[in-house]
């Protein structure tokens, strides 16, 4: 392993192509540590982003005409508005209206900490365009199907969660893939509040380097690695969750 | 107001049914004892499928009253469970769950909706497979079986509730020839068992054999009904004449 490092370094002194995240234990330290970040903040906006499409797309159900117009002028917000201004909003304004904590250290902190407003923003950002993808899933079920669950005393819940969505999502997993995608990339947004993600860590290093050719065409590729990752599990999933005799 | 036997199962008095502007129903009524099997004939569009939707609350009513096992359907605090537990209903369209396979598809109601334990339901769900002569097929999923197999599983699936009255509405209208009589066949099993039916039909013969009483509705209303010997060698009614020279 200590070769392999140390031939980059070779590499450096020979040529002047400068990979010191390679090389270099302290900036190899922060490469990981962004990469994880960004890992994490995927898996984690990922994950809320589904969970407010699959809420979203139900209230858009409700016999209620003010939750259906509180889930549409929130989807109408989040569309037509910048990631990155939604970001700052959050961060920013909302963020200061927050009480500050005691630390245990004595001092003051904000309550919400800038990962944790990059979750929100971004969840509510790829959230926006999922409760559209769902609602049109949900629509593509066939109203007889739903009705059969119905005469058989299915609750409206019971038939969302064991008819609609698990129907719904054979049909939107395309787009779903789509926007996932989509929202990794906007991760890098982060950045902007000092998020330490990938592209955050990656500045860090070129700053200290200036190897900026370098860099950026790593997070070119280590980008272009991390969603082809995705797509590749979310096609798997898209053929597993195939129906025998059922669909294209 | 409990109810005993010797009172229809289901009463239908006096209903009148619009969809808007349009009047469907326009002040029908019929009674139906437990065991008895009765049969809704009459020209596409007169409302014999909205008859017996209302009668498990598929659809509402505007006007007069539907009594099953004394619960009354027209009533806004109508606990929809209680009905639906007592009425089952199987569709022209099967409308079986297509991500389920067979036996799951019979085996999800009871467990979802009666929270019954999984074994037991299994266990009598392949005992229901079995009755509607399916066995090899547990495991095959909608989109594999004939149109005549997903509309014997949706048989076993609404039996596997153990409802009181089953609704069959044209059941058989979506089949080809050669599959309609293993339909047939298996609601006439559960005729003879005394299960209570009310069936949409367009199979005369069928009705003939099983029926206990026909009724003939033509543009919402009840036209003429009688007992199928009377019904069909001594029709009164022009209208009556008329369909049944067309259809037989
Ligand atoms: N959901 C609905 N909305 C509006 N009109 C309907 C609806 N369902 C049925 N109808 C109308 O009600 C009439 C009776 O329909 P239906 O009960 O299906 O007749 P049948 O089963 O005897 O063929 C038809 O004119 C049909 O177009
Ligand atoms: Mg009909």
């Amino acid at each position: 392993m200590e070769a392999f490092f140390e031939w980059f370094k070779v590499l450096y002194d020979e040529t002047g192509i400068n990979l010191p995240f390679i090389y270099d234990s302290y900036d190899r330290g922060r490469m990981l540590d962004g990469l994880w970040m960004t890992i994490k903040l995927s898996v984690v906006c990922l994950f809320f982003s589904v969970v407010i499409g699959v809420i979203g797309a139900w209230l858009q159900g409700s016999a209620y005409t003010w939750t259906r117009r509180f889930v549409n002028g929130y989807i109408q917000l989040f569309r037509n508005t910048p990631p990155l201004v939604q970001l700052y909003f959050f961060y920013f304004a909302i963020g200061s209206l927050l009480p500050r904590v005691a630390t245990e250290f004595g001092g003051e902190a904000p309550l919400l900490g800038n990962f944790a407003w990059a979750v929100i923003s971004l969840s509510f950002f790829a959230g926006a365009f999922n409760v559209e993808i769902f609602r049109s899933g949900i629509e593509a079920v066939p109203e007889s199907t739903v009705e059969a669950a119905e005469a058989l005393g299915f609750s409206r819940l019971q038939i969302y969660k064991d008819i609609t969505l698990p129907l719904a999502f054979r049909v939107i997993l395309p787009a779903l893939n789509n926007n996932l995608v989509n929202l990794v990339k906007t991760t890098t947004l982060a950045y902007a509040i000092a998020v330490p993600e990938m592209l955050y860590e990656a500045n860090q290093i070129w700053s200290d380097n200036v190897n900026v050719t370098e860099m950026m065409i790593f997070l070119l590729i280590a980008y272009f690695v991390l969603v082809g990752v995705l797509v590749w599990g979310m096609n798997r999933w898209e053929r597993a969750m195939k129906i025998p005799g059922y669909g294209a | 107001m409990s109810w005993t036997e010797d009172q229809p199962m289901v009463s239908v008095r006096d209903v009148h049914k619009s969809f808007g502007e349009l009047e469907v129903l326009k002040g029908v009524s019929l009674d139906v004892m437990k065991g008895e099997v009765i049969c809704i004939i009459g020209p596409s569009g007169s409302g014999k499928s909205t008859l017996i939707r209302c009668i498990n609350a598929l659809n509402d009513i505007q006007q007069g009253s539907i009594l099953v096992e004394g619960i009354e359907v027209h009533d806004k605090h109508l606990d929809k469970l209680e009905l639906r537990k007592k009425v089952g209903m199987v569709f022209q369209q099967y409308n079986l769950f297509p991500h389920k396979t067979a036996l799951e598809n019979v085996m999800m109601a009871p467990i979802r909706v009666l929270k019954e334990n999984k074994d037991d339901v299994e266990k009598s769900a392949r005992a229901l497979i079995k009755k509607v002569r399916l066995e090899g097929k547990e495991n095959s999923y909608p989109g594999e079986l004939s149109g005549g197999q997903q509309q014997r599983v949706a048989i076993a699936r609404s039996l596997a509730m153990k409802p009181d009255v089953i609704l069959f509405d044209e059941v058989t209208a979506a089949l080809d020839p050669e599959t309609v009589n293993e339909v047939l066949v298996t609601i006439k099993d559960l005729a003879e068992e005394g299960m209570t039916c009310i069936l949409v039909t367009h199979e005369m013969g069928f009705a003939r054999e099983v029926a206990d009483h026909i009724y003939f509705t033509d543009r919402g209303v009840i036209v003429e009904h009688g007992k199928p010997a009377t019904f069909f060698d001594e029709a009164k009614d022009p209208r009556t004449k008329e369909f049944l020279s067309q259809i037989l």
